[in-house]
């Protein structure tokens, strides 16, 4: 068996005093969709800063291709291959888009960087187009593309994204899910955590279900979809939202700080 | 007497630019504000007399160690200073109280290794140049025509090279700039390192136009400076460029005997203030700088 893109094994994590992942484990592989879903402060977020080193892991290890990375520093790991395109505050808002791509580039060699640049804005025609704009004047759609165009031109492995969906509109939600195929086409491994469940598991290879900061459930993920355990606790089958299911049986499972 | 009042507004305008640039910068990435950068200017300025007064080095000489000599100080300050306070991350406060007391500390040892008399640059004071019914002396005449050399250079760094890219990329958002793969702590040094070859600079001019300086004069240049960054919105490299050529102007400008009789120049420093407070109220943001989104 080939050695996965990406091994999470037994990741713990939190912030000061409040530990929010007590052990979780996933993999992911390349060309494959991997989409991490489960109720408000289920650790999802935690989950993703963990294994990019914007949360220190208190324990457990993650490896990107074999390589032990485990808390490593967010820079270090982009230039490894492993991208990351934060739910808020995902373009640099007083630089223009082609300026947000250009800092994206830097990560490869320089002769390289021009020509993966066009190739991006092939990929993104929307951005193309603006180009020029600076890249706060754009919409939360536009900006969630800037920000997967930005991670996409460093040529990664793995892209890990946070909410992509979150604060969209429903016609630019379309819009970023079409991407995240065009992008596994591309070969990369992609990693999401996802508040929207059903679209999420619809779209991915493999799904898992966090519930206070540990695996509850994983398989593929239409299948997950169909679990009626998975429905009847996360998505809402009886038309309750995620957050309030868990929420009275689970006292501990606060929010984390967001940010 | 218009034009002269314009010229001379430039002049000191183009002197609190670069320095207002050089805070900008620091504050942009590191939330930092620096309220030793007048005695960093003062710092570049004595430096560049003890090459051209003892040391009998050209102006071009000196001004380039002063250079050098200030962004050496400003980087091993961050070392031994700044980078282990971020460590602890102190927050804004901590930082701001501790450049207070850097301040001190830095205009004392100055006065201690030069002692409190004033220093002159060796340039002769009535070499006057005539043009049309302006005159300029010709240390107005270095100092006007450097900072608009170092303007542009400054601002063409900061829009079209890599470095420049990156600096303004890490002043939007620090975190993000290492998502995106840039080494933070070698951008940091950078902007520090720029940040004292600006402030060297700066104090050189200033001695310049000046003429004749003390160790301390960095405090008083300090407080302009500020009004300027504010002026051109907090952060903002190009709006701390034209917030200083602002000032500089509105403050000559304030003395002409055509504006309800002028203003006595003893109250230019008043004129920069009522400039900054009236900034604060209608335009918080500054001139260039955006509203800040809660």
């Amino acid at each position: 068996m080939t050695t996965p893109l990406l091994e999470v094994a037994d990741l713990a994590a939190g912030y000061d005093d409040a530990l929010v992942l007590h052990g979780v484990s996933l993999t992911a592989a390349r060309e494959q969709i991997v989409a991490i879903v489960g109720p408000n402060g289920a650790g999802k977020s935690t989950l993703l800063k963990a294994i990019y080193g914007l949360v220190r892991p208190r324990a457990g290890s993650v490896r990107l291709a074999g390589v032990d990375v485990t808390g490593e520093r967010p820079d270090r790991l982009t230039r490894r291959g492993m991208g990351f395109v934060p739910q808020i505050d995902n373009v640099f808002p007083t630089l223009t888009v082609a300026e947000n791509l250009h800092i994206g580039s830097l990560v490869l060699p320089r002769a390289e960087r021009q020509a993966e640049l066009e190739r991006m804005l092939e990929l993104f025609p929307l951005l193309a187009e603006r180009r020029r704009q600076r890249a706060g004047s754009l919409s939360g759609g536009q900006r969630k593309l800037v920000a997967l165009a930005r991670a996409l031109v460093a040529r990664p492995q793995l892209l890990l994204l946070d909410e992509p969906s979150a604060g969209l509109s429903p016609l630019a939600i379309d819009l970023v899910f079409e991407k995240l195929l065009e992008i596994r086409a591309l070969g990369i491994g992609v990693v999401m955590v996802e508040q929207n469940a059903r679209r999420a598991l619809a779209l991915s290879d493999t799904g898992y279900v966090l519930d206070m900061g540990r695996n509850a459930h994983s398989g593929p993920g239409p299948a997950l979809l169909d679990d009626p355990r998975v429905v009847e606790l996360y998505l809402g089958g009886s038309r309750r939202t995620a957050s309030s299911s868990t929420s009275t049986s689970t006292p501990s499972g606060m929010n984390p700080p967001t940010k | 007497m218009f034009s002269q009042l314009v010229v001379n507004g430039l002049v000191t305008g183009s002197v609190y630019a670069i320095a207002a640039v050089g805070v900008s910068l620091v504050y942009g990435i590191l939330r930092l504000v620096n309220f030793a950068y007048g005695d960093m200017m003062a710092f570049g300025a004595l430096v560049a007399y003890g090459c051209n007064g003892p040391l009998h080095q050209s102006m071009v000489v000196a001004a380039l160690a002063g250079m050098a000599a200030t962004a050496l100080l400003a980087l091993a300050l961050d070392v031994a200073l700044w980078k282990p306070l971020r460590a602890r991350r102190a927050g804004f406060m901590s930082l701001f109280l501790a450049s207070i007391g850097l301040a001190l500390v830095l205009r004392q040892a100055l006065l201690l290794a030069a002692g409190p008399q004033p220093e002159a640059y060796r340039v002769d004071p009535y070499r006057v140049f005539v043009i049309g019914s302006v005159r300029l002396s010709e240390a107005q005449t270095i100092a006007v025509a450097t900072a608009a050399a170092a303007i542009v250079v400054v601002a063409l760094f900061l829009a079209r090279t890599t470095a420049g890219r990156v600096l303004r990329a890490m002043a939007d958002d620090r975190t993000l700039a290492a998502v995106a793969g840039i080494d933070v702590a070698r951008a940091t040094r950078l902007a520090w390192a720029i940040s004292g070859l600006l402030a060297g600079l700066a104090g050189v001019l200033a001695g310049l136009v000046e003429y004749s300086f003390t160790p301390d004069f960095g405090f008083q240049l300090l407080l302009p400076v500020f009004a300027a960054v504010v002026l051109g919105g907090i952060g903002s490299a190009y709006g701390a460029l034209a917030g200083g050529l602002a000032l500089g102007l509105a403050e000559e400008l304030s003395t002409w005997s055509g504006f309800a009789g002028g203003v006595d120049p003893v109250y230019k420093p008043v004129v920069a203030f009522v400039l900054l407070a009236l900034a604060l109220l209608l335009r918080p943001q500054g001139l260039f700088g955006r509203a800040r989104v809660a």
